[in-house]
């Protein structure tokens, strides 16, 4: 079935429709979203094993030839990456059943939810450069929505910032996106790829491509241009931030990933020599934000910001091994991004604050709460048997290969801090004299803690199973390291 | 033509810069359809000008101006029509609760929302 790869896209958008119908009946709007989210990540089950099958997966809608009309390409990074987030919004909108509460519910959260699945999963699948700028204002469009929600002093302030700077970011692109037009006169990637490879990159294009980092950079948040996100994240619910800080950032990185590899690997001593100085630029402010603060939410979202710095550098070394790294890191920081926010969502649920000053031994009350916080914080870090060794392993390599010794030491010293700011969390929260907290009752602590607790085995699992999972992140990688491949796939069907 | 084009587009990135820092919230939004205003208009000039007829199928007319820019544009002015609306209403949302339009005191921490 061609089609296939649509699906992920189609699913959460008509789901969404539906959920417009009836904004005030809550129970119908929750039972439809869980519906359309499972139906959606059976369709990208499948997506997966068959582009992992049959090779890379392209669709040129309405049966126009590869370049002229739009093109959806699944290869095995997309669509692992379509499958991610699937699983991410599924535990979420479980999660929200018990957090989010009814006022915001009766006013369209769930269909925002869907709009922004579906602006994420067509960013991911798209390959086409307008398109993918059109994905971005679905999904952008819909984080309005989501951070907004509610209509709190602190949440109109920082929803404000959050969009001009989207606002300023997305004039940005489509700039970028008319020069790139009137130097190859084309938008299909892969068509653009070709024409470049054609040409060879000459300064202008060198230009454009630091344009391109520079957008995707600030839907990103890398060095310098992170400034708006630690304030903007932490204004809206958790879940919403668990939304936010798993998917949104990602894409960004996905959208570097592919332009440098795709479309700009030809001048790599400027591009990626930049691209990595910025990558260890983003790792050091993130590190220092991390440790800087004594409030839950903050030390997570400067973990953000460390991620995307250690993906990237792993993109800008341009080996195998580097790149194998970041698409194992990538998706294991979304899993874990995503668990680590429950947790904390959980937290606050049970102490009414997100101040660490404020708490303490919640090891007594809530156990199974600490210990899943301390497999999560180890996974994060990267501790072996977890979901961060093995990527941070392979980018590590990567820069040893390449001959950039000291980047690879930062990435090794960031993890020290990383686990640093995350067990500060455990030791300031979960030991220490017990301080009085919230009556929660049981039913909510368990709707919080067990959608929060699935994220977390998952990453367990994808620790564990990094030898099953291995295959895909090879041939993903391997798409990104010969874009060949990619060009082939979509240009001679 | 390109020439006074890119002249003409970089005098209206330059006002929207301008007006993006200024203190007024007001502003702000004048300043962003100033800068959407200018990437449509680059689309434009990118696309070339090149071409006499209008893209559409005509009798004897073989010179057509390039088609896709013009999707294009209309593509991104309804978003950011859309998103113009958007930034508007919460602008005006933003005045009701918070009290004020200036940009620099539209600020806080956890102990002062």
């Amino acid at each position: 079935m061609i089609n296939l790869l649509l699906f992920p896209v189609l699913i959460p958008f008509l789901t969404a429709m539906i959920l417009m119908f009836f904004p005030k009946r809550v129970s119908a709007q929750r039972a439809v979203t869980a519906v359309g989210m499972i139906a959606s990540v059976i369709a990208s089950i499948f997506l997966l094993i068959t582009v992992m099958r049959d090779g890379v997966q392209a669709v040129t809608l309405g049966s126009w030839p590869a370049p002229f009309g739009i093109t959806m390409v699944s290869d095995p990074l997309s669509a692992a990456l379509v499958l991610t987030s699937n699983l991410i919004t599924l535990a979420i909108v479980f999660y929200s059943f018990r957090s989010i509460g009814e006022g915001r519910e009766k006013h369209f959260y769930y269909p925002a939810m869907m709009f922004m699945l579906t602006g994420v999963n067509g960013a991911f699948t798209t390959g086409d450069i307008f398109n993918l700028f059109v994905f971005f204002e679905v999904l952008l469009m819909a984080s309005y929505v989501l951070i907004v929600l509610g209509g709190e002093k602190r949440q109109l302030r920082e929803s404000i910032k959050y969009i001009l700077v989207n606002i300023v970011s997305s004039a940005f692109f489509v700039t970028t996106v008319a020069m790139l037009y009137s130097v190859t006169g084309t938008l299909n990637m892969a068509d653009i790829a070709a024409k470049i490879t054609d040409i060879g990159q000459s300064g202008i294009l060198t230009v454009i491509a630091v344009m391109l980092i520079l957008v995707f950079g600030l839907k990103g948040a890398i060095f310098p241009l992170y400034f708006w996100l630690p304030s903007s994240y932490a204004a809206p619910p958790v879940p919403v931030l668990a939304l936010f800080g798993a998917l949104l950032t990602k894409v960004g990185v996905y959208a570097i990933m592919r332009t440098v590899t795709l479309l700009f690997p030809h001048d790599p001593g400027f591009t990626h020599e930049m691209l990595m100085i910025l990558s260890i630029l983003t790792i050091v402010a993130g590190c220092i934000g991390a440790l800087a603060y004594f409030d839950l939410k903050q030390i997570v979202i400067y973990n953000i910001i460390i991620a995307v710095g250690v993906i990237l550098f792993g993109v800008a070394q341009m080996n195998m091994a580097g790149l194998e790294g970041a698409v194992f890191y990538l998706i294991h920081d979304m899993f874990i991004k995503a668990g680590l926010f429950m947790l904390i969502g959980v937290i606050i649920a049970v102490t009414g604050t997100s101040n660490l000053r404020e708490m303490g031994g919640l090891m007594k009350t809530y156990p199974a709460l600490a210990w899943t916080w301390l497999i999560a914080a180890f996974g994060l870090a990267g501790i072996p048997p977890l979901s961060g060794f093995f990527g941070k392993l392979l980018i590590v390599q990567g820069a040893f290969e390449a001959d950039n010794l000291w980047g690879g030491i930062i990435i090794l010293a960031s993890s020290l801090i990383v686990l640093l700011s995350v067990i500060r969390i455990f030791i300031h929260a979960f030991w220490g004299e017990p301080k009085p907290v919230k009556a929660t009752s049981k039913q909510i602590y368990r709707g919080l803690f067990v959608p929060a607790a699935m994220i977390t085995a998952l990453t367990v699992f994808y620790g564990v199973g990094t030898e099953w999972l291995r295959p895909v992140m090879f041939d993903a990688a391997e798409i990104l390291h010969q874009p060949s491949i990619y060009i082939d796939a979509v240009l001679k069907e | 033509m390109e020439i006074l084009m890119s002249v003409i587009i970089g005098f209206l990135f330059m006002a929207a810069v301008y007006l993006i820092l200024s203190r007024s919230l007001i502003r702000v939004v004048i300043g962003t359809g100033l800068l959407s205003h200018g990437a449509h208009l680059l689309i434009l000039t990118m696309g070339g000008f090149s071409g006499s007829a209008p893209p559409v199928l005509a009798d004897g007319v073989t010179d057509f101006v390039d088609p896709l820019p013009q999707a294009l544009i209309l593509t991104a002015i309804v978003i950011s029509f859309g998103v113009t609306a958007v930034f508007l209403v919460m602008a005006y949302r933003a005045y009701q609760e918070l009290e004020t339009d200036n940009m620099t005191l539209l600020k806080g921490n956890d102990e002062h929302d």
